[in-house]
């Protein structure tokens, strides 16, 4: 895996990289998620029709598709932030570890713990950068004293290959940082309070190549430990950093596959013609 | 295609210019209005009020005799009768009674209890002849000032030909003077102008505000949060918006009414208390503070909401930690303006009895007390010339108070200002 790393540009190219190994979809472990018959309604409208998709572990799963396909309505359902929209309304199930997230008993603040999120817009708390990092762990408890929270805030910022940057000004307002790194810190955040999925709505729609050149090798590294999704507009993106895309049309889930496959062999006409541009 | 670029005024565009530049005129000369306006305001009421930092006071030479003095009950003593006898020591030629009784009104009413305080302050003056500062009464202190036309036949002015004869006499020796008007600032009402003052008044209305915002703030705020934040929106929920917005405009005196009857009559609360003061005041300042609230909630970037939930923060944790905190400067904006507004407000405080003619200063949220604005309305009402420098005096108080709570609120405003 390092390999793949190491072997990352710094400048992102318009080809796909090599894809990771296991790209044959029969070695495919128990997938983490499994959506089955996901419809979303917003009022009358319906925004997501029959949605059933898994998502395994450890991989960066792509969601691709036109402006207005559901991609981004699909993730929010995943740590249920839909929840928020008073008119949105969920049928269907989505499992996580075999668990129903939709079911009565569950804890939406315990979910999200674990299903973290980045924005499509880089949106710190305006307070200091420890703060920022510091706020999940402190709320959840996560730290037993001042030192263990340092520790915690700094190992976060690493991962998120932010320490170097920031390591002298913790106490400098998170705001003050450039769009790159505000979106590192949002995710040195959200890896604080220790999550198991971290969903990704766009996160570099708002940022320059070389600021998403460093998040798109930054999600690489954490695949190793978290299981990633990720909504992108950009197919280059999706192919440079995920395992397995799924393209979302009108709606509805198209295809789903290893990435590779996706983007060399769609099955599906209308992937065909979004992936050449055609349409979207 | 070249032959058409033009960058020199088309008829056209030097229309839309004009235009412009009129609306620029309109919106300059609206400014200018509006300051000419204010400084009209402020200018006249200065004017009017600044003598009330000066009192004119009258020295007379006072004989304490030891045998008018009960060592036992110094209280006791005739001192307004020391002070006429010294009076007419001084006019000596005065004879006539209606003459004695004006002569007597040269100084205030007052001007016994000036010289027992001086004499209860140190009996050793007892037995010797003491010189003393005696408050003047208000005629004479408005002629002093000037605000009497001596050039006015007799009959039409309150100081008559003799009482001028007299001034002029003391003005001679050089024992009427201007000095600075402590009672003004440190006593109650009076119904005489020369003792009046506003302290009780300034109590009353800081007791007042005090009890207002300490009910308001809390109150709207917390609706405002909860309206904002946790409660569905539905039908029931626009119903309340709309009448929190209806009630903002509910014209004050009616919430006077609504304190007569519940708070006093209903509850038995004390009447004229700037307790119940304070409680009306804020039935009326928490629907411009929920509104405030609501706006300054609604502007927070829902973003910042989406980042604090997303790791698992509770609604009440993402609302109290990082949601109010950005809107608290906007709320404390929209608090300031409905206290202002609840500073100002006289209707209301009436229907309250907080009208009553208070002399003491109130020493908590109990005792009868009156408001700077009931003040100024009841000393307009007065029929005595010298409150007419008393009422502009008391307007430019309440506009300090005013001016000192709008800083307050501004210093508060910066200190808890975050950007995002």
């Amino acid at each position: 895996m390092s390999k793949i790393v190491e072997s990352l540009p710094n400048i992102p190219e318009v080809l796909p990289l090599d894809p990771a190994p296991q790209a044959d979809p029969a070695v495919r472990v128990k997938p983490l998620i499994t959506a089955r018959n996901v419809n979303v309604f917003y009022g009358q409208k319906q925004a997501l029709q029959n949605i059933s998709l898994e998502v395994p572990a450890n991989q960066v799963t792509a969601l691709i598709g036109p402006s207005g396909c559901g991609k981004t309505t699909f993730l929010r359902c995943i740590n249920r932030m839909n929840d928020l929209i008073d008119i949105c309304r969920v049928e269907g199930s989505i499992e996580i570890g075999g668990q129903d997230i939709y079911h009565k008993d569950v804890d939406v603040v315990t979910l999200r713990a674990q299903v973290g999120m980045v924005f499509q817009k880089p949106n710190p708390f305006p307070k200091s950068i420890f703060e920022n990092v510091a706020y999940g762990p402190r709320i959840h408890g996560l730290a037993a004293s001042k030192a263990e929270l340092q520790d915690i805030v700094e190992a976060s910022l690493e991962k998120a290959g932010l320490l170097a940057e920031v390591h002298d000004r913790m106490n400098a307002p998170g705001t003050s940082l450039s769009g790159g790194q505000q979106q590192r810190l949002c995710i040195a955040r959200t890896i604080a309070v220790e999550p198991k999925i971290i969903l990704m709505d766009e996160p570099c729609s708002a940022l320059d190549p070389i600021a998403t050149a460093r998040i798109e090798e930054l999600i690489d590294e954490l695949r190793e430990n978290y299981t990633i999704i990720i909504v992108t507009h950009s197919m280059q993106q999706a192919a440079r950093v995920s395992q397995r895309t799924a393209f979302f049309h009108m709606g509805e889930l198209v295809e789903e596959g290893a990435t590779e496959q996706i983007f060399t062999a769609p099955r599906d006409e209308r992937t065909q013609s979004y992936i050449t541009g055609r349409i979207g | 295609m070249t032959d058409d670029f033009t960058i020199i005024p088309t008829p056209h565009t030097r229309r839309r210019h004009k235009s412009e530049l009129r609306f620029q005129w309109y919106g300059k000369a609206a400014i200018i209005a509006a300051l000419g306006f204010l400084v009209l305001m402020i200018g006249s009421i200065g004017y009017k009020g600044v003598g009330v930092i000066y009192q004119t006071k009258i020295e007379l030479d006072i004989q304490l005799n030891a045998d008018a003095f009960d060592p036992a009950q110094l209280r006791k003593a005739d001192f307004s009768g020391l002070v006429k006898t010294a009076l007419r020591a001084r006019f000596p030629d005065v004879k006539n009674r209606r003459q004695k009784r004006r002569l007597y009104g040269l100084v205030s009413s007052d001007a016994g209890f000036e010289l027992r305080k001086m004499v209860e302050g140190n009996p050793n003056l007892i037995g010797s002849t003491i010189k003393i500062q005696l408050t003047a009464s208000d005629d004479i202190d408005t002629f002093i000032k000037g605000k009497i036309d001596k050039n006015l036949p007799e009959s039409d002015r309150r100081v008559k030909d003799v009482e001028i004869n007299w001034i002029e006499k003391l003005q001679a020796d050089n024992s009427v003077v201007q000095v600075f008007n402590t009672a003004f600032f440190t006593s109650g009402d009076s119904r005489e102008p020369e003792l009046a003052g506003i302290l009780s008044a300034l109590v009353g209305s800081f007791f007042t505000l005090l009890v207002c915002f300490l009910l308001s703030f809390p109150i709207g705020v917390l609706a405002a949060i909860y309206l904002e934040e946790f409660a569905p929106k539905n039908r029931w929920s626009d119903l309340i918006e709309i009448n929190i917005n209806n009630l903002a405009a509910v014209p004050s005196i009616v919430f006077g009414l609504l304190g007569l009857t519940i708070f006093l009559n209903t509850f038995g609360l004390p009447r004229s208390s700037p307790l119940v003061g304070g409680m009306v005041l804020a039935l009326m300042t928490i629907p411009t503070i929920i509104i405030a609230s609501r706006a300054s909630l609604r502007a927070v970037p829902p973003s910042i909401r989406e980042a604090a939930l997303s790791i698992g923060a509770t609604r009440v944790q993402t609302t109290f930690h990082h949601v109010a905190p950005l809107a608290l400067p906007g709320m404390l904006t929209g608090s300031i303006v409905g206290m202002a507004q609840a500073l100002g407000e006289t209707a209301p405080l009436i229907m309250i009895g907080m009208v009553a003619f208070i002399v003491d200063v109130p020493a908590s949220i109990l005792e009868p007390a009156t408001a700077l604005p009931v003040q100024i309305f009841l000393w307009a009402d007065s029929p005595e010339r010298a409150f007419v420098e008393r009422t502009s005096a008391a307007i430019i108080v309440l506009l300090g108070f005013l001016v000192v709570m709008n800083l307050g609120a501004i210093l508060l405003r910066k200190k808890f200002e975050q950007r995002f």
